[in-house]
C-alpha cells in the first residue's frame, strides 16, 4: 500500500479504514501487544523475541496471503512466479485429463496424482505469500498504534510576514527590510521584536495542510501538529507515542534538543516551533511506512541474492526442458506432472518464498529495539560495519563523573579532609557534588553521619548544611564552595583557579604543601581522573588547602567484555571524547576499546571517517547535534539520537528513539543476522536439492529401467508417492521455517571462521540431512493412500 | 587380494611420482609465470613482434579492450585455420589431400582456435604437415595462450587497488607463448625424442607386411606436436588414434612425460595467483581444491576399471577393452583423469569403452567445468568463478556483505559468476537434447554417428557435447562425428563454451579490477582455512550433481547399475 502522500488526512484510531490493515494484528494480537513500544522502550536490549508464530497469526495473514497470489504481483518474486505457473498448468492438465487418452509415460502414476501434486502446488506457492504476510501483519499491528499519534490536530499557525514557505529562519530579518511588500500587513509576525509571538496574529489550520516553513504555537496540553525544530521557548514534552519513553523530554530553542516529533504532546509551557517537513513525510509517516513494509526496496544483497536464485532456476529450467528429449532416446516421455514437480523442487523455492519475510523481520527487529532504519540497505551496511566510532558520555562512560576518593592535604587529617569536601559539595546540586556526598556515605572513615546531615540539609533547604552561603559554579571562576557565617570561606575547585583563589589572599601555600599537591593532582590526572581541590580562608585571613577530590569518568559494567567481542568479530572501536588525550587515554584503556580521538571536533570527527573510509573500511557512528551531522551523514551507518536536531536526523540513516547511543553494537548484531539469515537458508535450500534428486529421479526412470532402483536410498515405497513426497517436503518445509525467518538465525559473537562453521554444520549438513528423513517420513504416510 | 594390493600400491605409487614433480616444480614456475605477466621488461622478440603486428603494448587496458584484443586475435586465427584448410591442395607438404570439406573444416578450426582440439576427421587421412604445423599446431600454442591471459587478466582483477585496468592482451598472449609455452614445449619435445616418440617431415612409407598387403607407415614432426598438445592442454592428436598411437606415445614413460607436461601450467597458476594476489595461500587454498578432487577422481576412475566384472575383465585382471597393454589400467586411468580434469582431451586408451561407470568419471570431470585443475589458465579462472559464487553464500553466512580477497561480491560480480555457471549447462544439454528431440537430427544421430543404440549411445552424444562445451576434445569413440549437425552443432558449442565464458570473466577482472580492496579483518571470511577449501569443493560437486545427475542416470548409471 502506499503511504498515503496524496491523504495525509490521518485515520481516527478507532476507526481505521486501511483495509488490510484492520484484518492484522489489532491490540488483541498477542504478537501485537508485544509489539507495543511501551513494551520494548523499557528494556532497549530487547532480546524479546515475539513468540514463534501461531496458528491464529497465520490465520489472520492468511487473507492478505491469498491476495498476493495475484500473478501480476507475484512476477516480483520470480522463483515462486515459476511455481504458480506450474501449478496452473498442472491443474488445467488434471481438469483435461479425463478427457485425454492414456499416454505411455516413463513414471507409473495412479489416478488422482496430478491433482495431488497441483494442490501441492498451490499450497507451496500460498505458503510463500504467507511467509511475507505474516511478517507484513506484524508490522501493522505496530503501524496501526503509530497511526493514533497521527490524528488530526488544529495547528495554530503564526502568520508571517513572507511567505509560509520561507523555510530559511535567517530570512526572516528580510521582512522588516522589505516591509513595502504587499506581504506586510497588520499582525504579520516580526521574530526580530516579538521573538516569542506573543502579539503575532494566529490562524487556525489542519495539520494536515501545514508545509515546511510555518511556524506555530503549541501550548500545554497541545499536539504538536508536525515535525520541526522549536525556534523559542523551553517545554516539557511527552513523547511516549514515539519512543514509549513515558518520562517527559526537555525540548528548548538552540542547542541540540531543539526537534520535535508530530504526535507528541506538550505538557507545561509554550513553543514555537517552525515546520520542518511536510504531511505525508513526516517521521511517523515514515516510521509506519517502514514497519508495513511498504517502501521496501531491496537491498543490494538481496538483489545480488535475487540473481544467484533466478540462474539457479535458469539452470534447473534448462535441466526440466531437454530431460524428455534427451530422454527420448531410451525412454518413454516423463509425463508433465513429474516434470513439473521435478522443476519446483529443484529450484529454490524455500528461501525465495522466507526471501521478503526475512528483510521485513530484520527491520522489524531494529524498530522493537526502537531505532529507525531509513532504509534496509543501512541494515545491512551495519553488518558489514568494520569501525564503530562511539561517543564516550553516555555510550563508554555513565554521564557523569563521580568522585572516588578524598586525599587529604599534607598537614590535614582525614576527618577535616572529609568534613571540607563533603561541606563544599553540600550546597552543589550537580551529579558530580552529589556524588561526593554519596561516596563519603559509603566510603569506610568517611564520616558517613555529616554527610546525611549535609545531604538531608540540601534536600530540606537547598542549602548548605553549614548556616552559609551556598557559591554556585561560574564558568569565570571555575569554583564552587560556601561562605559560612562566621566569615570564612571554603571553595572547590580545579587546582589552578583554587590556588589563584589563595594566592588573591596571600595564602599561597608552602613549598612543601605545593609541591605534594601538585603530585596528588597529576597522579589523578595522569589516571584519567579530574581533581578538584578544596582550600579555606579563613575569617582571620589565614587560608590552607585542605583536600583533593578524585573525580572519575566511570566506565559502564561488562565494556571490556562486549568491545572484545566486536574484536572477535573484526570491528575496531574508537573512542570520541573532548577529553585531553591523557584522560581519554586512561578512560580508553580502562574500557578496552582499540583508539581514541581525544579533544575531538566534529571536523575531526568527518576526517577520521573520510580516513577510514579510504581505507575501505565501513563506519557507523551516532551524533545529536547539529555539527554532527556532517560526520553523520559521511558515515556508513549515522545512528542519530531522537532527543537531537533534526539536522542530525535528517543527516543520518538511522534514528534511535532511545537516544542510546550504546545501541550502535545492537545495531551491528542485527544488520549481521539478516544476512545469516539469509545465507543460512539459501544453503539450506539449495542442500535440500540433493535428497529431493535421489527421490524423484530414480522414480522418473525405475519403471523403464529398474535398476536404477539401486538410487532410490530412501526406499520409497513407489514412484508416484516418491514425486509426491518430495513436493508435499518443499512445501511443508516452507511453513516450517517461517517461524526461523521471522526471528532469525542466531547470531553469536564470534570471528567468521567459527561462525562459517557452525553454519555450514547446521544449515549445509543439516539440509542435506534433513530433507532425506523428511521424506522419508511423508512418504511413509502417503503410502498408506490407496493407489501411491 | 594380493592381486588387489599390488593394484592399489601400483596406481599410488603412479600418482605419487606426478604428485612429487609437481610438487616441486609448481613453486618456482608459479613464480616464473608471475615474473612472466608482471615484469616491465619487454624482451627484445617481443618487442619486434609488437612492432610488426602493429599493436599498442605499452597501454593498460579496460576490460572491454582486452577482450576486444582478444576476440579479434582468435577470429584472425579462426579465418586463418579454416583458409587453410580449404585450400589445402594448393599448400605445399600436403601429402596430396583434398580441401577439407566446409563443416568439417568449421568444426576444425573452431576446435582448435578454441583450446578444445576435438577432431571429427582421422587427421594421417585429413590434413598434410602444412595444416598441421602451421595452422593447428600454432593454435595450439596461441589458443594456450590466450586461455592463460585470461586467467592472468582475472587475477589481476582481484589483486587491483582500484586502477580499473586488467593489463594488455598483446602483450600477455605474446609473453605466454615466448616466454613460457615455446621454452617448455621445446624441452617437452627433447624428452618426447628421447622417449621414443617420431620426429621427422617424411612422408608415409609404404612397407609390405609379411602377410603380403602393403601398410602406410606414416612419419611427421610428431613429438614436437606432442609437446605442445599436452603443454597447452589441447590434446588435438597427430594421428587419430591420438596418445593411443605407438608412435606418438611409445611407452610408460612417454605417457608420464605427457602426463606431466598437462599439468605442471594448470597446477602452478594457483602459485602464480597468490603471488600475484599477494597472498600464497590464497593459492594454496586452490591447489589443494583441484588436487583433491583430480586424486578423488583418479582412485575412482581406477576403482570402476579394476572392479570391473564378467570373464574378460576377469581374465585380464580389470576392463582392458581399448586399453593398450603396455600403460595397463592404472596407466589409462590416470592419463583419462589427467587429460579430462583439464581440458586436454588426449586419449591413451578409448574412454568409450571403458566400464559403464568408469566413463562417467571423465564425463564428470568435464562436467566439473574442468577444474581440477582444469586447461591451462580456464582452469584457475574456473575455479575463481566457482570460488566466488562460494564466497557469495560463506559471506552471507557470517554476516558480512560478501568478499573475496577484499572484493565485494556485489550484484554485478555474481550476475556474471552465475551465468559463467549457466552457459557450459545450458549447451551441454540443449545440444543433447536437440540431437534427439528434433525428428531429422535424430536420424543423423542414430542412422549415422552412433555405433551404439540404447544407454550407451545417450553416453556418447552426451560426451560429445560435454566435451564440446567444456572445451575438452576427447570423445567416446563409438561417435561418428563427421555430419553436417555434428560438426556445426559441436563447432559452435566448442566457440560459445570458450568465448562465452571468457567475455564474462573478463567483464568480471574490470567489475573486480574497479574496486578498491576492503581490508581483512577477523571479521573478514577467510579463504584460505580447510572449512572454505571443503566448502569450495562442495559448491564445484553440488552444482555439477544437481544439473547432470538427470541424464547422467539416464546414461552411465542406468547402463551401470545393471
Amino acid at each position: 500500500m502506499s503511504i498515503k502522500t496524496e491523504h495525509p488526512i490521518a485515520t481516527p484510531p478507532a476507526n481505521n479504514p486501511s483495509g488490510s490493515g484492520a484484518a492484522h494484528g489489532g491490540a488483541g494480537d498477542p504478537d501485537a501487544s508485544q509489539n507495543q513500544p511501551q513494551d520494548t522502550g523499557a528494556t532497549p536490549s530487547g532480546a524479546k523475541t515475539p513468540s514463534a508464530l501461531s496458528g491464529r497469526a497465520l490465520l489472520k495473514a492468511l487473507p492478505l496471503a491469498l491476495r498476493k497470489l495475484n500473478p501480476v504481483a507475484m512476477i516480483r518474486r520470480p522463483v515462486l512466479f515459476v511455481v504458480e505457473l506450474g501449478a496452473a498448468l498442472l491443474t488445467v492438465l488434471a481438469l483435461a485429463e479425463p478427457f485425454l487418452g492414456a499416454q505411455e509415460t516413463a513414471t507409473p502414476t495412479p489416478a488422482g496424482f496430478t491433482w495431488a501434486i497441483a494442490i501441492w502446488l498451490w499450497l507451496t506457492v500460498l505458503f510463500g505469500s504467507l511467509a511475507e504476510a505474516v511478517a507484513e501483519g506484524r508490522g501493522k499491528a505496530q503501524a496501526d498504534t503509530l497511526r493514533k499519534t497521527r490524528s488530526e490536530t488544529p495547528a495554530r499557525v503564526v502568520e508571517q510576514g513572507k511567505p509560509t514557505t520561507q523555510a530559511k529562519p535567517t530570512a526572516q530579518g528580510g521582512s522588516t527590510a522589505s516591509g513595502s511588500d504587499a506581504g506586510n500587513r497588520a499582525g504579520a509576525w516580526d521574530p526580530a521584536s516579538d521573538p516569542a509571538a506573543l502579539r503575532a496574529t494566529v490562524t487556525k489550520r489542519a495539520s494536515s495542510a501545514l508545509v515546511a516553513g510555518d511556524v506555530v504555537v503549541v501550548e500545554a496540553g497541545e499536539l504538536i501538529p508536525g515535525d520541526g525544530d522549536v525556534i523559542h521557548g523551553v517545554a516539557s514534552v511527552d513523547e511516549s507515542a514515539i519512543t514509549g519513553e513515558s518520562a517527559p523530554v526537555v525540548r528548548e530553542s538552540g542547542g541540540d534538543r531543539s526537534s520535535v516529533t508530530g504526535g507528541t504532546r506538550v505538557l507545561s509551557d509554550r513553543l514555537l516551533v517552525r515546520i520542518t517537513s511536510t504531511p505525508g513525510q513526516t517521521f511517523v509517516d515514515r516510521m509506519i511506512a517502514l514497519v508495513e513494509g511498504a517502501s521496501r526496496r531491496k537491498t543490494p544483497n538481496e538483489v545480488a541474492l535475487d540473481v544467484l536464485l533466478a540462474t539457479l532456476t535458469l539452470v534447473f529450467l534448462v535441466v526440466t526442458l531437454t530431460l524428455n528429449p534427451i530422454a527420448s532416446a531410451v525412454a518413454p516421455p516423463v509425463s508433465l506432472a513429474v516434470l513439473v514437480a521435478l522443476l519446483v523442487c529443484l529450484i529454490p523455492t524455500t528461501i525465495s518464498a522466507l526471501l521478503s519475510a526475512i528483510g521485513i523481520a530484520g527491520m522489524d527487529r531494529l524498530v522493537r529495539r526502537n531505532v529507525l532504519a531509513l532504509s534496509g540497505r543501512a541494515v545491512e551496511a551495519a553488518g558489514d560495519v568494520s569501525t564503530l566510532l562511539l561517543d564516550k558520555t553516555g555510550t563508554i562512560t555513565y554521564g557523569n563523573r563521580r568522585a572516588v576518593a578524598v586525599i587529604p592535604a599534607a598537614g590535614v587529617d582525614q576527618e577535616s579532609a572529609w568534613s571540607a569536601a563533603v561541606e563544599a559539595s553540600a550546597a552543589d546540586t550537580t551529579p558530580e557534588g552529589r556524588s561526593v556526598l554519596d561516596l563519603a556515605r559509603t566510603e569506610a572513615g568517611a564520616p558517613s553521619a555529616l554527610a546525611d546531615a549535609a545531604a538531608s540539609g540540601t534536600e530540606a533547604s537547598g542549602a548548605g548544611a553549614s548556616d552559609g552561603t551556598p557559591v554556585a559554579f561560574s564558568a569565570t571562576t571555575r569554583m564552587s564552595g560556601v561562605d559560612r557565617a562566621d566569615g570564612s570561606s571554603l571553595r572547590k575547585g580545579a587546582a589552578s583557579a583554587v590556588l589563584a583563589w589563595l594566592d588573591a589572599a596571600g595564602q599561597s601555600p608552602d613549598a612543601r604543601t605545593h609541591s605534594a599537591l601538585d603530585d596528588a593532582v597529576g597522579t589523578i590526572a595522569a589516571s584519567g581522573g579530574t581533581p578538584l581541590v578544596v582550600a579555606e580562608l579563613t575569617a582571620a585571613g589565614g587560608g590552607r588547602v585542605l583536600a583533593v577530590i578524585h573525580l572519575k569518568d566511570v566506565v559502564k559494567e561488562g565494556l571490556p567484555e562486549k568491545f572484545a567481542q566486536l574484536r572477535a568479530m573484526g570491528i575496531r572501536t574508537v573512542m570520541i571524547t573532548g577529553d585531553n588525550q591523557v584522560t581519554a587515554r586512561a578512560i580508553a584503556a580502562e574500557a578496552g576499546v582499540d583508539d581514541v580521538l581525544a579533544e575531538a571536533t566534529p571536523e575531526d570527527k568527518l576526517a577520521l571517517i573520510k580516513a577510514e573510509q579510504s581505507g575501505g573500511r565501513m563506519v557507523a557512528m551516532t551524533g545529536d547535534g547539529t555539527n554532527d551531522a556532517p560526520a553523520l551523514a559521511q558515515a556508513d551507518v549515522g545512528v542519530a539520537m531522537n532527543t537531537g536536531t533534526s539536522a542530525a536526523k535528517e543527516a543520518g540513516n538511522m534514528v534511535d528513539l532511545d537516544s542510546d547511543p550504546a545501541k550502535l553494537i545492537d545495531i551491528v548484531a542485527i544488520g549481521k543476522q539478516l544476512l545469516i539469515t539469509r545465507g543460512a537458508l539459501t544453503t539450506f535450500s539449495i542442500a535440500n536439492d540433493l535428497a529431493k534428486y535421489f527421490a524423484i529421479v530414480p522414480a522418473m526412470f525405475m519403471g523403464v529401467f529398474p535398476q536404477l532402483a539401486a538410487l532410490n536410498v530412501m526406499s520409497l515405497s513407489s514412484p508416484a508417492s516418491a514425486v509426491l513426497s518430495a513436493v508435499i517436503f518443499n512445501a511443508v518445509v516452507i511453513l516450517a521455517l517461517i517461524p526461523l525467518s521471522l526471528r532469525g538465525v542466531k547470531y553469536r559473537a564470534v570471528s567468521a571462521s567459527k561462525l562459517l562453521g557452525r553454519n555450514l554444520l547446521i544449515y549445509g549438513l543439516g539440509g542435506v540431512v534433513a530433507p532425506f528423513v523428511g521424506i522419508k517420513l511423508i512418504d511413509l504416510l502417503v503410502s498408506l493412500i490407496p493407489g501411491f | 587380494m594380493s592381486d588387489v594390493g599390488l593394484n592399489v600400491l601400483w596406481a599410488v605409487a603412479a600418482l605419487a611420482v606426478v604428485i612429487l614433480i609437481l610438487a616441486a616444480v609448481h613453486r618456482p614456475l608459479g613464480a616464473y609465470m608471475a615474473w612472466v605477466y608482471t615484469g616491465p621488461k619487454n624482451w627484445r622478440v617481443e618487442r619486434g613482434i609488437y612492432k610488426l603486428s602493429g599493436v599498442s603494448a605499452d597501454a593498460e587496458q579496460t576490460w572491454r579492450t582486452y577482450l576486444r584484443s582478444v576476440l579479434i586475435f582468435s577470429a584472425g586465427g579462426l579465418l586463418l585455420v579454416y583458409a587453410l584448410q580449404r585450400m589445402q591442395p594448393f599448400l605445399p607438404a600436403s601429402l596430396g589431400l583434398p580441401a577439407v570439406e566446409e563443416g568439417l573444416a568449421f568444426n576444425t578450426a573452431a576446435s582448435f582456435v578454441g583450446n578444445t582440439n576435438w577432431q571429427s576427421y582421422s587427421p594421417e587421412q585429413t590434413l598434410g604437415l602444412t595444416v598441421q604445423m602451421a595452422g593447428l599446431a600454432v593454435q595450439n600454442f596461441l589458443s594456450a595462450a590466450v586461455g592463460l591471459a585470461v586467467a592472468i587478466a582475472l587475477v589481476r582483477g582481484l589483486a587491483s587497488k582500484g586502477s580499473g585496468t586488467i593489463g594488455n592482451a598483446w602483450v600477455d598472449i605474446t609473453r605466454g607463448t615466448v616466454r613460457l609455452l615455446l621454452p617448455i614445449a621445446a624441452v617437452g619435445a627433447l624428452l618426447l625424442v628421447v622417449a621414443g616418440v617420431v620426429q621427422n617431415l617424411a612422408s608415409p612409407e609404404a612397407v609390405s607386411t609379411v602377410t603380403g598387403t602393403v601398410q602406410n607407415i606414416p612419419g611427421g614432426p610428431v613429438a614436437s606436436q606432442e609437446a605442445i598438445k599436452m603443454l597447452g592442454t589441447n590434446g588435438g592428436g597427430f594421428f587419430n588414434a591420438n596418445s593411443a598411437h605407438p608412435f606418438e606415445n611409445p611407452n610408460p614413460f612417454s605417457s608420464l612425460v605427457q602426463i606431466l607436461l598437462v599439468l605442471i601450467i594448470p597446477f602452478s597458476l594457483p602459485r602464480t595467483f597468490g603471488l600475484m594476489v599477494g597472498s600464497p595461500r590464497q593459492g594454496r587454498a586452490i591447489l589443494v581444491v583441484m588436487a583433491g578432487l583430480f586424486i578423488t577422481s583418479y582412485a575412482l576412475l581406477t576403482w570402476a576399471e579394476l572392479a570391473a566384472n564378467g570373464a574378460a575383465p576377469e581374465a585380464a585382471g580389470g576392463a582392458m577393452e581399448g586399453k593398450e597393454q603396455r600403460f595397463g589400467i592404472i596407466g589409462s586411468t590416470l592419463f583419462a583423469t589427467t587429460t579430462t580434469g583439464t581440458s586436454t582431451g588426449a586419449v591413451n586408451s578409448m574412454h568409450d569403452s571403458y566400464t559403464a561407470l568408469g566413463g562417467a568419471l571423465p564425463m564428470l570431470n568435464m562436467m566439473l567445468g574442468e577444474v581440477a585443475p582444469g586447461g591451462v589458465g580456464s582452469g584457475l579462472y574456473g575455479m575463481l568463478i566457482l570460488a566466488i559464487v562460494a564466497v557469495f553464500v560463506a559471506g552471507l553466512l557470517v554476516g558480512r556483505t560478501p568478499e573475496y580477497l577484499g572484493k565485494r561480491i556485489g550484484r554485478h560480480e555474481i550476475t556474471l559468476a552465475s551465468l559463467y555457471l549457466l552457459v557450459t549447462p545450458t549447451l551441454v544439454l540443449t545440444g543433447t537434447a536437440l540431437s534427439f528431440g528434433i525428428p531429422a537430427l535424430r536420424e543423423s544421430i542414430t542412422g549415422t554417428s552412433l555405433l551404439n543404440d540404447g544407454n550407451h549411445g545417450l553416453s556418447e552424444v552426451l560426451y560429445a557435447f560435454t566435451s564440446a562445451a567444456n572445451n575438452n576434445g576427447s570423445a567416446f569413440a563409438g561417435l561418428t562425428a563427421n555430419t553436417p549437425w555434428l560438426n556445426w552443432a559441436l563447432g559452435l558449442a566448442i566457440l560459445l563454451g570458450r568465448f562465452l565464458p571468457i567475455l564474462l570473466v573478463l567483464a568480471l577482472a574490470g567489475k573486480l579490477a574497479a574496486q578498491r580492496p576492503i581490508p581483512a579483518t577477523a571479521g573478514t571470511l577467510p579463504t584460505h582455512r580447510p572449512l572454505f577449501q571443503g566448502m569450495l569443493a562442495g559448491v564445484t560437486l553440488l552444482f555439477t550433481a544437481l544439473t547432470y545427475f538427470p541424464v547422467l542416470a539416464l546414461g552411465p548409471l542406468a547402463e551401470g547399475t545393471i
